[in-house]
């Protein structure tokens, strides 16, 4: 049964699928936890010390890494097999087919955005708070503690070029799962076409929230490294 | 109407091919795309040259020989028809119209606008029949089959083997006809028996020659001239990955 995940093109669609799916679901999880640094940095900073380098929380991110290896390693192969599959005689013209959206057709591309997004944000974040801990240390480059996320974000984000980065990052992500949520249900074999409609739909307001909820944290931290007094320094 | 043609000429399968220009005049707008193409060929011959080779055969929509990627579009500028039933009429006066064959490496050209299609005969002897024991004809209604299943089936079975979906998809998938093929049979319970055995080895077969992954664009089913929907490969999905993890 192992080998149709790695040898046959269904079953490594179901490998993108399924890690996928996780990714999805701990996208909205994060999301959620940023959320509390806008109500609370008290309340933030505390999610932060349960996530530092507990066991449990270095256990899932080792996991998360692996599942986003995974996720990267077989969209690799498998655009590589269908690059192939293509031929190298491409057609003279093309125009764009009916009810093709765009994401569908630029996976990878917005995928590599994506991983460079993380690529940064684990520069940014990570390096300076769970692997802080790991490495036994109680402040991080920048001096601060590695569990007092809040400050971090509102250091990060006060420099408008991150911001910037960051909001063409989470843009490309809302083109990611605009086709990659509704398409992870067609790879799995729960999709019809009384559904289609539907799961687009589901894809849709998914993609939405989870750009609106990452968005907001780093447009309302930037506005209040603009406004002191809007933070409540006045 | 006149038309500038830009014709892919392609000497055989180990020549390298190019594109090449002809006109064509005093064709009439009621004329088919295919007829158009005969009308340049008997010039071609009149003018000692070499006719354009191009694959077609029952010229009606349902034998599956004529493909041609026309101005961009697997079969041409209409939706869910194949090249032979496009007409003239479809174009503009004056235009020119870029006729390419099928790009896919499962479908070599053979010449010019003729591709090997044969990898889609070997997908269907992987699987996609029955195995019954053929005597005399069954009562109609020896078996029954719920409408919706039955509609379902004839919606798949559609499909003519025609290649447009390989050729237009980006990766050179051919899933949706493998999808149409499987699905046809799995919806009648003559078919259900075997199900497992055929959405493996077809999908098996359609690796094997080197089609791509399917990343559900929907491309196949926009450019399909018999309109078949992907919910087809979703099944085939569903049908393939229970027979997997049955095993």
């Amino acid at each position: 049964m192992s080998c149709f995940l790695c040898n046959s093109s269904v079953g490594k669609k179901l490998v993108m699928s399924v890690s996928g799916c996780v990714l999805v679901l701990f996208i909205l999880f994060h999301m959620s936890m940023n959320l509390t640094a806008i109500f609370s940095p008290e309340a933030y900073n505390t999610i932060c010390s349960l996530l530092g380098a507990n066991w449990y929380a270095l256990v899932a991110t080792a996991g998360l890494a692996a599942i986003v290896a995974l996720h990267f390693i077989y969209a690799i192969v498998l655009t590589l097999n269908n690059y192939r599959a293509r031929g190298s005689q491409r057609y003279e013209v093309t125009v764009k087919e009916r009810g093709v959206s765009w994401a569908s057709k630029n996976m990878l591309v917005l995928g590599f955005i994506v991983v460079g997004g993380l690529a940064l944000h684990l520069f940014n974040f990570w390096a300076k708070m769970q692997l802080v801990e790991l490495t036994g240390s109680h402040v991080n480059s920048l001096g601060y503690a590695p569990t007092d996320g809040a400050t971090l974000i509102a250091y990060t984000f006060s420099q408008w070029y991150y911001v910037l980065i960051y909001l063409v990052w989470f843009a490309a992500l809302w083109f990611h799962l605009t086709h990659g949520v509704w398409s992870m249900f067609q790879t799995a074999g729960w999709a019809n076409d009384t559904w289609y409609p539907r799961l687009k739909c589901i894809a849709n307001i998914v993609a939405t929230i989870v750009f609106l909820g990452f968005a907001a944290v780093v447009a309302i931290y930037f506005a209040k490294s603009l406004c002191p007094c809007c933070a409540g320094a006045c | 109407m006149n038309f500038t043609l830009k014709i892919w000429r392609q000497k055989d399968a180990k020549s390298k091919g190019a594109f090449e220009t002809y006109k064509v005049e005093n064709i009439s707008a009621d004329t088919s795309f295919l007829e158009m193409l005969d009308i340049l060929n008997n010039n071609l011959i009149h003018e000692g040259k070499e006719p354009v080779a191009f694959d077609h055969d029952c010229r009606e929509g349902i034998c599956g020989m004529c493909s041609l990627h026309i101005d961009g579009r697997a079969h041409g500028p209409g939706d869910g028809a194949t090249t032979c039933q496009i007409y003239m009429r479809k174009f503009k006066d004056g235009a020119t119209i870029t006729i390419e064959p099928w790009r896919s490496a499962a479908f070599p050209v053979i010449k010019d606008l003729v591709v090997n299609r044969s990898a889609y005969d070997q997908i269907l002897q992987a699987g996609g029949f029955i195995s019954v024991r053929t005597n005399s004809v069954p009562d109609a209604n020896a078996i029954p089959i719920p409408k919706a299943d039955a509609d379902e089936s004839m919606d798949a079975a559609a499909c003519i083997g025609c290649g447009a979906c390989a050729a237009t998809c980006k990766n050179g998938s051919a899933m949706l006809f493998v999808a149409a093929r499987v699905s046809s049979l799995a919806k009648l319970p003559q078919g259900r028996v075997e199900g497992a055995r055929r959405a493996k080895a077809m999908v098996a077969k359609m690796d094997e020659l080197g089609f791509g992954n399917c990343t559900n664009t929907g491309a196949c089913q926009a450019e399909c001239p018999k309109s078949i929907s992907i919910a087809h490969i979703a099944r085939l999905n569903r049908e393939f990955l229970a027979a997997k993890f049955e095993d």
